[in-house]
Order: structure tokens, then sequence, then C-alpha cells
């Protein structure tokens, strides 16, 4: 088990210095263009956009290829259904569009720090500030999890090691119980020291 | 100096069944540098301690630090004394090093260059300028213990409060936070069961059941917990 | 408003979601539903935390997912998963945690297993899949009837998992009480308040 590390591959290209809300826009601009527009050749087009962002933000093929790999249990049966019901425009149209915009939201994922994408979700809950939202909680919050991720997985090969030193066969039963458990008293320690730090007043 | 006040606490924890009296009309004037505090495992210590900053509050009797009583003025008294923890993972809540120290400046009226320009001076006091970046949980667990006095250090409080700060570190470490706690300018109270920690500390509590069972100078109070732990 | 306590809670439950993603699937019922924890978890934040916080840490970790964390079981995250057939799933993540904690809030301490399974199931099950389904038919463009044979697939290894969240939310309950209220106290409550 070890620790997730973001998605995100540094670079210096255009895209990378593009800032994370407008390629957000973008993304979901081609998501709404892409269910109004999908003839097959504006699906074409928007595939090869696509395809020319990940040569310019000069990723590398396999990491394109990986993507494509894992869409592909999905995109290639669904074309199938589509093509037998319908007509292989409609499959063209579906899958095409389908694909182009996981691949879209995949290259915005690659090109942007996991900081910068916070930044814009604490910006967009600047927006529900009459919903009662707090802006910095919610930033607190991200950064709160991000080092919970890290904490948990600690705890969970502890665990693991425990059962291994004791001969308990891992049941998700007895796996799940005792990190849960441990996991809610690190949580009891860490809202006693975010009192401490004054996260309350 | 604060000058810390404790006056006739009583505080239990659970209900019904489960009540159980944690401290018992304790009442306490500190006002020394270094404080030492031990006992036994479950005397109340930690219970204690978390008076100073309202963490916990007590079910009859006040608590005052320099006149500010922890319950009424919580806030406050919260931003003049520090907390530093057992257990460095839970006290560090954010994911990097630099972002951890900077949270406690955060709320606290300080421009963004006097908030980086702390950040920058308390990463080169505390060894960590070489991880500033680093994720947290990287780090050793000295490393850790040292991040998490750090973040609490670099918001300047007037007395700061150690729970066992050496218990999970190894020798190295625990000198090495001693040291570092011996060079404060602030008021301390430590909770130890290290006893040697307490050398060259100007009074030590020791707690029994709920009160304070002796008040006095290192060599004194640790001969009275030999006597109460034999007994 | 959420305390500090709270709001560890919800952080530290975006974690336990995760790693529950990252342990490898079994198989209880034999290799053809395997099963990955990760679900569970989403069960699990309800039937541990409660309606409110449940549904907060699912939400956290929907968005720990979307800044590109790769927390779905397989490594999978970032903005894709989004654009995906399982959308209405994510998107009912929430719903489901909060319905199942809403549910298991109505159980009480001490927890009931069978009360238990069957609030995993209304919440965990039925609601996550209506939303789920309606979600795969819009995004792949097939019939709901389509998407309800697709889904149907998943079903068997979906009851199991209500089984076992309720083992492990019952076995969490005993060894940490305090998280949802003892049936005692809320009759009190509510007795309270017709008086007032
Ligand atoms: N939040 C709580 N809820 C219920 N009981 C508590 C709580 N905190 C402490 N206690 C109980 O209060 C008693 C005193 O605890 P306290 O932590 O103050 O002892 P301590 O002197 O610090 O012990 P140790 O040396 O083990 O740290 C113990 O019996 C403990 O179980
Ligand atoms: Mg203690």
């Amino acid at each position: 088990m070890s620790a997730p590390v973001p998605l995100y591959l540094p670079g210096s290209s255009v895209i990378h210095r593009v800032g994370a809300g407008p390629k957000l826009l973008v993304l979901l601009a081609t998501g709404i263009a892409l269910t109004i527009w999908r003839s097959p050749w504006q699906v074409a087009l928007a595939l090869t956009l696509v395809l020319l962002g990940y040569a310019v933000a000069c990723l590398p093929l396999r990491v394109l290829l990986r993507q494509v790999r894992s869409l592909a249990w999905i995109a290639l049966p669904l074309f199938a259904v589509q093509w037998i019901f319908a007509s292989w425009q409609a499959g063209v149209g579906v899958v095409g569009s389908f694909v182009s915009l996981v691949l879209l939201a995949g290259l915005v994922t690659l090109t942007t720090r996991t900081t910068a994408m916070v930044d814009v979700v604490v910006r967009m809950a600047g927006w529900l500030r009459r919903f009662g939202v707090d802006p910095e909680r919610v930033g607190l919050m991200l950064a709160l999890g991000i080092r919970s991720v890290h904490v948990v997985i600690g705890l969970a090969e502890e665990v693991r090691e425990a059962q291994y030193a004791r001969g308990l066969r891992a049941s998700p039963r007895a796996f799940a119980v005792p990190l849960i458990v441990r996991s809610l008293r690190h949580a009891d320690r860490l809202g006693e020291a975010l009192a401490a730090r004054g996260v309350d007043d | 100096m604060p000058e810390i006040r404790v006056e006739s606490v009583s505080h239990s924890f659970g209900d019904g069944s489960t009540r159980r009296q944690v401290l018992r009309d304790v009442s306490v004037r500190l006002a020394e540098p270094r404080i030492g505090i031990i006992g036994a495992n479950g005397s109340g210590k930690s219970t204690f301690v978390r008076l100073l900053n309202g963490l916990v509050q007590p079910d009859s009797g006040t608590v005052t630090i320099d006149g500010r009583d922890t319950v009424r003025d919580g806030p406050e008294v919260r931003r003049r004394v520090g907390f530093c923890f057992t257990d460095p993972d839970a006290q560090i809540v954010m994911p990097t090093v630099a972002e951890d120290i900077a949270f406690g400046l955060r709320r606290r009226g300080l421009s963004r260059a006097e908030r980086d320009e702390r950040t920058r001076r308390a990463l080169t006091a505390y060894g960590l300028e070489g991880h500033a970046d680093h994720p947290a949980h990287l780090l050793s667990g000295g490393q850790k213990q040292l991040l998490a006095l750090a973040s609490v250090l670099v918001t300047e409080p007037d007395l700061l409060v150690l729970d066992e700060p050496t218990t999970l570190l190894d020798l190295r470490n625990a000198a090495m936070v001693r040291r570092l706690v011996d060079d404060l300018p602030q008021q301390v109270v430590l909770v130890t069961h290290h006893l040697d920690l307490l050398d060259g500390f100007d009074r030590v509590l020791v707690f029994d059941d709920g009160r304070i069972a002796n008040d006095g100078k290192p060599t004194e109070a640790v001969a009275a917990y030999r006597e109460l732990a034999m007994r | 408003m959420l305390k500090s306590r709270d709001l560890a809670l919800i952080a530290i439950f975006t974690g336990i979601i995760a790693a529950l993603g990252l342990i490898p699937a079994f198989a209880p019922f034999g290799s053809a539903v395997p099963i990955t924890a990760q679900s569970m978890g989403i069960m699990l934040a309800g039937a541990i935390l409660g309606s409110k916080r449940g549904a907060l840490s699912v939400l956290l970790f929907l968005a720990l997912v979307a800044v590109g964390l790769p927390l779905l079981s397989g490594g999978r995250g970032g903005l894709g998963v989004f654009a995906g057939p399982s959308v209405g799933y994510l998107i009912g993540f929430p719903i489901a945690a909060f319905l199942v904690g809403l549910l298991t809030e109505r159980i009480g301490r001490p927890y009931k297993l069978t009360l238990g399974v069957m609030a995993n199931i209304l919440g965990g099950i039925i609601a996550l899949n209506a939303i789920g389904i309606v979600g795969m038919a819009l995004v792949l463009d097939v019939s709901l009837v389509k998407a309800t044979t697709i889904a149907a697939a998943f079903i068997p290894g979906d009851l199991a998992k209500a089984v076992v969240t309720a083992f492990v939310a019952a076995g969490v309950h005993a060894a940490y009480p305090g998280l949802i209220p003892a049936r005692a106290e809320r009759s009190a409550a509510a007795a309270e308040r017709i008086a007032a």
C-alpha cells in the first residue's frame, strides 16, 4: 500500500502555464458543446484538438495510451451497441464525444498542480458564501483531507502488520474494524490539536 | 511571565455509571518560568493542562491566564497559550511543512509578506529549511515533533504547554526537543514521565488521583512521586 | 457550525475511504463478483459518522479526486472520472452516505445488525443505483432499461457489501461509542421537544 501520488505531471508547456480556472472553463464549455454537436466530423475535430493538446503539453505517449486503454472496455461495447441498434454515425457521435471529453479532462488534470486546483475550489466556494459556505473552511478541509489520506494509509499499514504478526488472516471485517477505530481515535487527537490552534475561535 | 491561576477546579468525565471524577478541587497559582507536572497514568495531568487553554472547561471553579478566563475569553487565551501534544502526526494539519507552519499565522492580521517571513525564519530556526515543501508524512518522528513545535512557536505564545512531547521519540530526538524547550524565553508547563527532563525546573507538581499531592523543587517532587508509586 | 472534532472526523473518514480503495478486491461469492472495499467506504461513512458528517466526508473524497489525487479504486482520479459513465454514481455517493446515515441515526445506539443491513440497502444500493442508472443512461445515450441491466450485474456484490458494512459498523460502534445518538437519549430529546 503506497501513498497516492497526484496525477499531475510537471512541465513548462503553454498548457501547463494556463491558469486552472480557464482550463476548467474550457472543459466545461467542451462538455456542453459536445452534447449539442456530435456529428462524426464534429467529434473527429474535437478528438483531434484534444490529441493536439497532449502533443503541445509534451506528455509522454504512454500516459495517453494508458488512458485510452482504460476507456476501451467501455467504448468498444458501447460503439457496438449503438451501431447495431442505431447507426455507425450515432456510435461515433456518442463514443467519440465521450472519449474526447474524458481525455480532455485527463489533460487538465495532468497539466494542473493540485494546489492550483484547490485554489479554484476555494474561489468557487467564495461564490457560495451567501449560502453560509466559508471558503477558508473549504480550503482547510481540502488540506486536512490530503493530509488525512496519508495518515490513514500509515495506520492501515500498522494494522496489517499487527495482523500478520499475530498470524491473523485478513478478512475485510478483521481489517476494517481496527483500522476505523484507530482512525477515529486519531481524529479525536487531531480535533483537539485543531481546537488548540484556534480553528473554532 | 504570565500568571496562571487555578481556583477550586473540579472536573468529571462521563455520566451515570461511567462518571469519573478526574480533578478534585484543585487550586494553584503558577508564575515561574519552568513548571513540571508528573504523576501516575490517569492521575489527571493531561486534563489539568488542557484547562490552561480552555480545551477542557471545568465543571466548577475558574482558570485564568493573566486575568483572562479560559472559558469566557477562550479565543484570546488560545492565542496566548501554545499547546504541543504527544502524537506529532495528529498535530500536523497541513500537507506540507511550510503550509503547516503558516497555518497558525492566519487570522492574526499579518500581511502576506510578514507571514512568509515568519514562516521562513521558523523553518531555519528549527532546522527544517531543507524540507519546506516536503509532505509532512515523509518526515521522521523527531522531525515531525519539531515541526509541531515550530508551528506552535511561530505564533509567539506567552505560555507553552507540552503534554509528554518526548514520549514517542528516541533518546536523540528527545534530547533535541529538550534543548529546544530549554532555550525558549517563554513560560513552559511540561507534563512528562521522563523525570530527567525536569532538571533545572523551578517548580514541579505531582498529581495523584485528581489532586496535587506535592508541589516543590524537582528533587523533592520526584522523591515524593517515587514514594507514592511504591506505596 | 461544525466543530474541530467534526472537521477532523470528516477528513479522517475521507482518508479511510481512500485507504479502502487501495486494498485489493476480495471475492466472497467466487471470483465472478469481485468487490472493492471502496464502495463499502461510502456506506460506512453514513453508517459510522451519521448523515451530515458522512455525506461531507464523501463529498471531500470526491473533491480530492477532482483536484487530481488518484484515490478511486484502481488508482483512478482526476476530472476524467466525472465525464465517464459512472458520474451518476459519483453524484449519488454523498446522497447515499447521507441516507444511510439518516437511517442509521434512526436505528440509534446500540446498533442493530438487521436494521443496519436494511439501511445500507435502502441508501447504499437502491437510492445510489437509481441516481447512477440515470447518469449512465445519459452519458452512454442508452435506454434506462439497458442501463439497469448493466447495473444489475453489480447487485449481488452490493448486497454482500451492505452486509459486511453492517458488521463493520456494529464492531466500530461497540468499540467507539458516541458517534450516533443512543436510543434513550433520542427519545428523551423528543419528549423534551414535545414538552416545550
Ligand atoms: N475525554 C475523556 N472522556 C472520558 N474520560 C476521559 C477523557 N479524558 C480523560 N479521561 C479519563 O480521565 C482520567 C484522567 O486522564 P488524564 O488524561 O488526565 O490522565 P494523565 O494523568 O494525563 O494520564 P497519562 O499519564 O496516562 O497520560 C483517566 O481515567 C481517563 O481515562
Ligand atoms: Mg496524559
